[in-house]
Parts: C-alpha cells; structure tokens; sequence
C-alpha cells in the first residue's frame, strides 16, 4: 500500500488530485488529475490493488471517468473529468489488463479516447451505430438512427495467424447449442489452439441508456434483466445502490430474504453447471442427477416464493414477497435431501476416473494470470484467489454471518468443477443460518424520493463474483445514470488464455467451466 | 460403478406426464382444439433450432429444462438440432438486438421451407422491458414472420411445452 499512499499524499501536497468530501459506501472517492490517469493506475498496481470496474459518465460540459479499485475489502473510486470536447486522457489499460474491455466500451459509448491503449479496436460497436456517435452521451436520443437493417458487423480486424498448417476456426455468433451468441476466433495447428480471440457485443441492447429517466422501480427490473441467470444478483447490486444514494436502511427481514434468495441463486447455477460441465465431457448420468436437483429447487422457488428464477422479487427497500413459517420447514427439509443426495453423487463422481481424464490438467488458468486479469468468483477462487465481497466488505446481512470461502488453487477445468461443489456447501450452510435466525418484521421499506444527485454503489457477491452498480439520479427522483459490471467482464479475458495449448474439442469444456455472461457484458 | 447403478435405481423415474404438467400450469387455459392436436401428433418429429437474438439467458435457462428428466421434451419427438438446416422450427428468443439482425435473418434465410417461428417470452413477442431502441429491434417480429408466442419472463418449462405443442398444431393445418 505504501507505493499508493505515499503517491497519494506526494500528489495531494501538490494538489493534483483530492479527496472528495463525498464517500461512496464502501468507497473512498479521490478526485485525479486526468493527465495522472495512467500514472495512477500504475502505482496502484505496483502497490497490489485490484482493478475492479470503470465506466464513464456524461455531466455535460465535463465527462467523468471512474476506475474502482479494490484491496484487502477497502475500496477507492478514482474519478478524473475531461471536458466533452476533447475527451482524452492517459489509459489505465498498460498497467492493469483488466480494464481492456471496459476502456473501449467506454470510449465506443462516450467517446473518450484512452491514450496509449494497447487496442485500437472497438468493442461494444457493431455496425448499429456510426462511428462518431456515441449513445451515451445526453445528445444522444434513445431510439438512434438505426439503418433499415443493419448490416453484419464483417469487417471486425482479428488477430491473424500465417504459417505451414497453421488454420483458422470461426464459431458464432449463433452457436450450435442453447446458449448465447458471440464469436470466438480460433488459430490452431493440428488439434492445438495456437490462439483465441472473443468477440462480444451481439446482444447488447443499450441497457445503460434504456436506464436513463426509470424510476427506482423500473431500474430494479431492469437489472433483474442484465443476465437472467444473475437476477437476484444483479437486482441486488441496483437495490443497494439506490438505497445507499437515498441512505435508507431496509428492514433486517428484507436483508435476510435478499441473502436466502442469492444463496439459491448461487446453488441452482452451480448445480446446472456441474452437470454441464459433465455433460461437455460425455458423461450423461451426472447431467441429468444435477439437472434433476436444479429443477427441484427451481419448484421450491416457484412454489415458496414465486417465481422459478426468482425475477423481480428484490425490490428498493426491500422484498415483494415473504416466507410463511411452513416454507421454512420446506426449505429445511430441501436442504437436508440436497445433502444426503449430493454426498452419494460425490461418491460417485470422485471414483470416476474418466471424469478426472478430461477435467484434470485441463484449461489451466494460472494463479499469476489470474491476478494479472482480477477474475472472479468461482474462475478467480479456483486459480489462488480468495476474494469474496460477503467476507471482504460485507453487507447487511453478510455482515452478521461468518462466510466461509472456499478455495482451489490448480486452476483446471477439474478446480472449477470442485469450487463449485465446495461454494455449493458453503451457501448450504449459510441457508441453514439465515433460515434459522430469519427476523420477524417487515420484509420493505417505503422508498423515498431521491434527491436530484445522489449516487450510490452497490456491491455484491453474485453467484459469479463481485457485482459492481454505480447508480446516480437525476430529476424527480429519476436514473441518470446507471452502470452495472457483471463479473463476467473480468473472466472472459481469461477464458482465452486458458484454452491456449489445449485441443479444440476442450473448448466447450473450458467454455462451460468459466461460462461467462454475455448479456451481463454486452448490456 | 456400483454407485452409479444404486443412485439410478434410488432416483427413479422422474418424467412425468403431460397431464401433470399441465395440471401445474398456473394458467389452464389450454384449448380443447390444441389438446385433440397434441393428442393426435405425439408421434411427429419436430426438429428445433433456438437462436438467441438478444435474450437476457433467462429464457435459455428454461429452455435447457426442458431436456432435463422433469420435462423430456425428447419423448415428444422434438428435439433441439446444431444447424438450422435441420430445423423445421425456429424459437427465439430475446428482443432482436441491432448487432443480432443481420444473423437472425441468415438464420432464418438457411431454415429450409415449410418453416415456423416461434418467438419465445415477453421480448421476443413484443419487446418486453428492451423495447425499440438504437440498440434493440424489439419483438421478433419486426425482423421475421412469426408463427406462434409465447409469452412469460421467461416462460416456464410447462408453458413452453404447450407452445411448442401449439406448433406442432400449426404444422399439421398448414399442411
Ligand atoms: S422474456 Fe424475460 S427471461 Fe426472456 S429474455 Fe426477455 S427478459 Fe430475459
């Protein structure tokens, strides 16, 4: 930290940047100098902070680019304004690779120009837009000017490979499976990928700007929409932001239900993923055990609390829904069958040695590169990392739990199988407390009317790591702006690391193990 | 390998009927017209492609619930194919984002004829909360001709089965 504190005040005594008197729960703003930009960053790193999540923001005159950082659970919100303009300032991108794609998002959505970063391309621009305008900037009118039909986005300059043998695979954007679309690049030699390139930005359907002039209602369902399979998480981050930006408390029972129900969130992917992931390598039975698991839990929530997905259930200031005292015996017992069911399926499929043969040594993301990048969640846990937003910088009602983080360090396809099973049984166990200790009370609180300005940061744990939501309203009590960063944005990068050196057919393995959102990224 | 066979055994068969399902339904709205269909077509092969346009992978998520042993769309002969080549059906979902357009209608263009589009949940019937914008198409609609909607965000399992059921309908009238 000394490296950053001691840049931090050197800088400060000059005053090139300050501490701004606004503290954004749980972080601590500093206004930088923009032509400090890059340098900051780059103490930052040296110092051991981690990149967490950047997005920019229109404010007329100015533009203002934030970068979060993150270390030890503290966080800091570095802001810099750049005139609208002649919006350009040094890039964070040479010092920390994980603000790549965000940068050139930001500066396909705003127009600002990161110098010295390392990729000229653009990002979240297709051919929906030109290349001169920018839909986040407030001239910008919601409904564009589209062409007639736009035309596929051909001319994107990837990566090229030439050599005796040395072939190209395109794959997507529609893909032969039920999944989402985007293009994946491969160079390969033989049955070797040489090389992987992604690209993004198919489905993005302007979720940034369809948030402007929402009210907190409206947002709160738009986030329930990032990535359907993160609703719980992703509402959340947006709820918490918002009550933070108007500085209510909701009610304990509220939180505890928030908590009940992303715990569920986390053990329904997880359990969809184990089978998945078995099932990319052939082994039918564990697909359908884990397949089965999930859709029973899917009833409970059906059944308990409304909805199968759990979609619009957190609401600002709370829950729309709440548990009757028999639910909770249900739950209980859920619990306790999960249990029994999932030791004999663990039985099972550690005595399974052609299991092992395909996951282990597969797609290893290494510790270091996992640094480098700031992946998350099960990607980031399973390769060194212990991060955990519930333990590190905990929030009602994580702050009254002791969460246990569980921990991998191979990095293969075989540890992100496993740290799903072990997070598995981590949110099993914190179920079991929640159910136990649910408060009595009201479930929500009236929202009131934010003030024209308030902002707010919203950080959860999501099912696939820490959620980052930047929430600032405008008139009435209206969004201007609203930033979510899925976890996704920092793992896919490491997805094409991790398939370097592997055979093509392990990539829908690799793929599955990281199974990165392409709706939570694409917005 | 033991274990295997003993969790097999222990599980059981899990797929249930139709009329459970549909008995689960929270809306029973489900036509006697369409029910004699069903009925009468159990034995037809519908081949499905799933394109996603723009979708939030919420509706992905119920779609894969159907392969799962609650739902076994298999039993009904349909089943999801890799290409749309093999596709007499296509269900998408999502609002069609801009970026999307161009391989939505390549898709349906490579679908071989007689073709049907079932546009699946609130987005891809009309928008849902994406709507029209700089970015989004809206309802799959307005990019190509659909044949059946479903609707719901996203729809269940059972409701997508009476959707893909109703389709299969559609298919022997045009016939
Ligand atoms: S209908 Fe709902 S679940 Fe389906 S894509 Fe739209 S928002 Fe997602």
């Amino acid at each position: 930290m000394t490296a950053f504190s001691n840049f931090i005040s050197t800088l400060e005594q000059q005053g090139i940047i300050r501490r701004s008197e606004i503290t954004l729960t749980p972080a601590k703003v500093w206004q930088i100098e923009p032509k400090e930009w890059g340098n900051c960053a780059r103490l930052a790193r040296d110092a051991g902070w981690r990149w967490s999540a950047g997005w920019g923001e229109d404010l007329g005159d100015t533009l203002r680019i934030n970068s979060l950082i993150e270390m030890s659970g503290d966080y800091l919100l570095l802001r810099a304004e750049v005139p609208s303009q002649a919006p350009e300032l040094p890039s964070q991108t040479p010092y920390f690779l994980a603000a790549d794609r965000s940068e050139r998002h930001t500066r396909d959505m705003l127009g600002i120009c990161f110098l010295e970063h390392p990729d000229e391309r653009r990002w979240t621009r297709h051919q929906g837009w030109g290349e001169d305008e920018h839909p986040l900037r407030k001239v910008f009118p919601l409904p564009g000017n589209p062409p007639e039909q736009t035309p596929p986005d051909k001319d994107y300059p990837f990566v090229k490979a030439q050599g005796a043998s040395v072939y190209e695979i395109p794959v997507g954007p529609v893909h032969a499976g039920i999944i989402e679309p985007g293009h994946f690049r491969f160079q390969a030699v033989g049955e070797t990928v040489l090389n992987l390139e992604e690209r993004l930005g198919y489905v993005h359907k302007g979720i940034e700007k369809l948030a402007e002039g929402r009210d907190p209602e409206g947002l709160a369902r738009l986030a329930a929409r990032i990535s359907g399979d993160t609703t719980v998480g992703h509402a959340w981050a947006a709820c918490l932001a918002m009550e933070r930006a108007t500085g209510i408390e909701i009610p304990e029972r509220g939180a505890y239900l928030r908590a009940i129900m992303a715990e569920r969130e986390r053990i329904v992917n997880h359990l969809g993923d184990m089978g998945a992931i078995c099932n990319d390598v052939g082994f039918a039975f564990a697909h359908y055990q884990f397949g089965r698991l999930r859709e029973e839990w899917l009833r409970d929530n059906r059944n308990l609390f409304g909805h199968r997905l759990l979609m619009d259930l957190l609401v600002p200031g709370g829950v729309a829904m709440d548990l009757d005292p028999k639910a909770i015996d249900t739950l209980d017992t859920a619990l306790n069958r999960l249990g029994r069911e999932l030791d004999e399926l663990l039985a099972i499929l550690d005595r399974n040695t052609t299991l092992g043969d395909r996951l282990y040594t597969t797609g290893i993301l290494t510790s270091k590169t996992a640094t480098t990048l700031g992946c998350l969640g099960y990607v980031g846990r399973s390769s060194g990392q212990s991060f955990d937003v519930r333990r590190e910088a905990p929030y009602p009602p994580y702050d009254q739990l002791k969460v246990k983080v569980p921990s991998e360090d191979l990095g293969d396809v075989g540890s992100r199988f496993w740290i799903r099973y072990k997070e598995i049984r981590v949110a099993m166990r914190l179920l079991r407390v929640l159910l136990g200790r649910l408060p009595a009370g009201a479930t929500r609180a009236d929202f009131p009317v934010p003030a024209e300005g308030a902002e707010g940061l919203g950080i959860v744990e999501g099912w696939r790591g820490e959620i980052v939501t930047y929430v600032r309203f405008g008139e009435d009590g209206h969004i201007d702006r609203f930033f979510p960063r899925d976890p996704s944005w920092l793992n896919w990068s490491a997805l094409e690391r991790i398939v370097l050196e592997n055979i093509v057919p392990d990539f829908p393995v690799c793929n599955k193990s990281v199974n990165g959102s392409y709706s939570g990224v694409d917005l | 390998m033991w274990r295997q066979y003993v969790k097999m055994l222990k599980t059981g068969l899990k797929t249930e009927s139709l009329r459970k399902i549909e008995r689960d339904l929270d809306i029973e709205t489900l036509g006697v017209e369409v029910r004699r269909l069903v009925d009468k077509n159990f034995a037809s092969s519908l081949a499905i492609r799933q394109v996603d346009a723009g979708s939030c992978n919420g509706c992905e998520l119920e779609i894969h619930a159907l392969n799962n042993v609650y739902y076994d769309v298999e039993r009904f002969g349909v089943h999801f194919v890799a290409s749309p080549r093999h596709a007499d059906v296509l269900l998408v979902t999502g609002p069609v984002s801009r970026n999307m357009e161009a391989a939505l209608r390549r898709t349906y263009e490579a679908t071989p004829d007689p073709k049907w589009v079932i546009a699946c949940g609130d987005c891809a019937m009309c928008g849902g909360e994406f709507g029209v914008s700089y970015a989004s198409c809206g309802a799959v609609e307005n990019v190509i001709p659909v044949d059946v909607k479903i609707s719901g965000c996203p729809p269940s399992p059972a409701v997508l089965l009476r959707g893909i059921l109703e389709a299969l309908g559609k298919r022997r009238k045009k016939k």
